[in-house]
């Protein structure tokens, strides 16, 4: 089962696209890609754009939680958007809406992180 | 549906299974013509005991099997997911939301509390050496119930 990762660099912020499936298997993948982006690049903030996410579960919001911790201890922020009901029940339940703000799209998302920085 | 409708599957700690587990019991309770919600749901909830198993139960060895026996009974789907693994030494504590024995592979500590959330009936019993085994029910709000 795969997941695909498509990481695109727009001014200071690292937009992430999750596509297919994120579980244990997954999450490997998305950690290195998104490890190696935030250590090389120029990036502050982070877009989770999470509109194909098709399947989620704790291990997905484990390698989210990490990166978080990442990007904040560089001053930065994290952002998610396009959020399915399935995902949004995750991130209710483990409370991770107390440090990650939503959006409808990446438009929105965006403009946030602009108005932050 | 009369009697009861059971499925067995054993396969090997790997972590490219547990995708494999998840979709084999959506697939078997797909004749409970489940919504796409309760659905997401079992997929989660097993996806968490194996995903359990593999990483606690056998710290990843891929000699060892992980096993599921699911059943379908009336309206009810139950499943149990088992490991011959080390076992949880804690149990109360392995439950507790965010609690996580292995920070260090970024776990988030929510596998059992996701689990008790997304099922009907949740219950885990654990012997240390011996294994542990994640028993669940869940109820599908068939759709033939509307015509009934």
């Amino acid at each position: 089962m795969s997941l695909q990762a498509e990481l695109e660099q727009y001014r200071n912020v690292l937009i992430v696209r999750l596509r297919g499936e994120l579980d244990h298997h997954t999450a490997d993948v998305v950690r290195y890609k998104m490890e190696e982006a935030l250590l090389r690049g120029s990036s502050e903030h982070v877009i989770l754009s999470l509109k194909e996410l098709q399947f989620m579960d704790s291990s997905g919001l484990g390698v989210i939680l990490g990166r978080y911790k990442q990007v904040k201890s560089k001053g930065g922020k994290m952002v998610v958007c396009d959020v399915n009901p399935n995902v949004y029940r995750l991130f209710e339940m483990s409370g991770l809406f107390k440090i990650l703000t939503i959006h409808e799209n990446e438009r929105t998302a965006i403009s946030s992180l602009e108005v932050v920085s | 549906m009369n009697g009861s409708n059971e499925m067995t599957l054993s396969f090997s700690a790997r972590s490219e299974n547990e995708a494999f587990a998840r979709i084999a019991v959506a697939a078997f309770v797909s004749q409970l013509d489940p919504t796409l919600e309760e659905l997401n749901d079992l997929k989660t909830a097993v996806s968490e005991a194996v995903t359990n198993a593999i990483i606690h139960g056998y710290e990843s060895d891929s000699s060892c099997k992980v096993t599921i026996e699911a059943r379908i009974e009336g309206d009810s789907v139950s499943i149990t997911v088992s490991d011959n693994g080390r076992g949880i030494e804690d149990l109360d504590l392995a439950r507790q939301p965010l609690y996580t024995s292995k920070p260090e592979l970024e776990r988030s500590g929510m596998g059992f509390t996701i689990m008790e959330n997304f099922m009907d009936r949740f219950e885990v019993s654990s012997t240390i050496d011996g294994g542990t085994r994640v028993a669940m029910l869940k109820r599908i709000e068939s759709k033939k119930a509307l015509y009934n």
